[in-house]
């Protein structure tokens, strides 16, 4: 039986990782593949690296890092931040990555997914939404929005249309950031990640919001097919093996390595 | 000049896929690979392996550019072990309805086909999934049924010889995550992605024939 996954996700900064709560009061977090090498001892089914570089050189030394990790650890990785054409993920899955995650680039030109799925095909391109919940006049029915670079930037584009769209261009998984969530410890977005497993029949990463390992079990048992979180591992709030034992006991498909 | 059987252990560069993890997995096993796309060095090979990721099609063509095809399949008629692993795995076959039908290299009957439908079946099929043997083979060896590999596919394999079925994946289905007919052995998972389970798998190749 396929287990569900349990992913941390490392914020990367000019090829170094880095802590800091909504992009602010960054700081320095130590050496990527140490970080990479002590998650993967502990049981991560998975590794997202996202790189938050601001510059063009930024973004060059985190190639370096995927090759790093890659050369050393033997577990899928997922990369995204700064990808803008197809040419930065062939950079990026030559030097040893398994999957591209890519959010504004595709929202600012959605044919990219398409272009990238031709080449290295659809279990290769992930597309990472930010979504942010928004009033409706009904107040009953949900509706979120799609924020770009790095949250900054509302797009007034509807997560759920922009999700369709993306998956018949190809995109073969979802990786969904609630915005509202992230960063509070509070659990994951349920509405949000059900209303997205229920729309596409690709693989969605959950994110934002894990504080407690009940809220792993929370929105792996409503359709999500991994759960990401960055802080609350980095932290060592939160061992990876002791959730994953802990979800083992509720009888969710889980891998104990 | 090299002579015969001067490269122990080829990964075959179909031009397509990411060989860098592949290579790098082996290293902790051996250290004498060699990473060519020429089609003199597949003769020369002891062994080979020929990873692939992408579209059916694109990989094939890599092969055919490179006029890879015909000396494969000189190599397998040799009595050599040779390892796909995923769409060279798929490879092996006859043809893959991925975006239309593409002719493989035939050496396996049987295709390649897509996962349906299925409720709470997503696809990709992308993750870790579990190993059940339906032989008792070498690359097998030291591996317990139930042991987690990594996937990320979309197409599985479907041979029409069940004999050539070494192990199985639930997915909905019970697809063929390995294959295996004499020398010719395929995986559909990602052995340099699957840790410890993936080295083993791969150094069980290395070893293959070889006494310990």
């Amino acid at each position: 039986m396929l287990a569900k996954r349990i992913i941390p996700c490392l914020d990367i900064k000019d090829g170094r990782v880095v802590k800091g709560i909504n992009f602010v009061n960054i700081r320095d977090a130590g050496d990527p593949v140490d970080q990479a090498r002590v998650y993967n001892e502990e049981g991560a089914d998975e590794l997202v690296f996202l790189d938050i570089s601001a510059t063009a050189f930024g973004h060059e030394t985190v190639v370096h890092v995927v090759r790093e990790v890659a050369n050393q650890i033997h577990i899928p990785l997922t990369v995204g931040g700064g990808i803008r054409s197809v040419e930065d993920m062939r950079k990026i899955l030559l030097a040893g990555a398994d999957k591209i995650s890519i959010n504004s680039a595709a929202v600012l030109n959605p044919e990219i997914i398409k272009q990238g799925c031709a080449l290295f095909g659809s279990q290769c391109i992930v597309l990472a939404v930010d979504a942010r919940k928004t009033q409706t006049e009904d107040a009953v029915t949900n509706k979120w929005e799609v924020f770009i670079n790095g949250g900054r930037k509302p797009t007034g584009i509807d997560v759920l249309e922009w999700i369709k769209q993306a998956v018949d261009l190809g995109a073969g998984e979802i990786l969904l950031t609630s915005m509202d969530r992230d960063g509070t410890h509070s659990g994951y977005d349920l509405e949000l990640n059900q209303a997205v497993s229920e729309l596409v029949n690709v693989p969605l990463i959950a994110s934002g919001g894990a504080g407690a390992m009940q809220h792993f079990a929370d929105v792996l048992s409503i359709g999500a097919d991994a759960a990401l979180a960055a802080s609350l591992f980095h932290d060592g709030q939160m061992k990876i093996r002791e959730l994953k034992q802990y979800l083992a006991k509720l009888n969710l498909p889980i891998r104990l390595a | 000049m090299m002579s015969q059987q001067s490269i122990p252990l080829l990964l075959i560069d179909a031009g397509t896929g990411n060989l860098h993890s592949v290579f790098q997995t082996l290293r902790t096993i051996t250290d004498q690979i060699v990473i060519s796309d020429k089609p003199e060095d597949v003769l020369k090979a002891g062994r080979i392996i020929l990873p692939g990721v992408g579209a059916f099609s694109g990989f094939m063509q890599g092969l055919q550019q490179r006029n890879l095809v015909d000396p494969i399949h000189d190599f397998i008629k040799k009595g050599n072990p040779l390892l796909g692993i995923c769409v060279g795995m798929q490879a092996f076959f006859d043809y893959s309805e991925e975006n239309g039908n593409h002719k493989g290299l035939g050496h396996l009957p049987g295709f390649v086909q897509e996962f349906q439908n299925m409720p709470n079946l997503k696809v990709p099929h992308t993750g870790w999934n579990q190993l059940w043997f339906r032989v008792k083979a070498l690359l097998l060896q030291n591996i317990s049924p139930g042991d987690y590999v990594y996937f990320n596919h979309s197409y599985y394999c479907v041979p029409e010889n069940p004999g050539d079925i070494a192990a199985t994946t639930d997915y909905g289905i019970d697809f063929c995550s390995i294959v295996q007919r004499e020398n010719v052995y395929g995986v559909q998972f990602h052995p340099e992605k699957s840790q410890k389970v993936g080295i083993q798998v791969l150094s069980n190749f290395v070893n293959l024939g070889r006494k310990s």
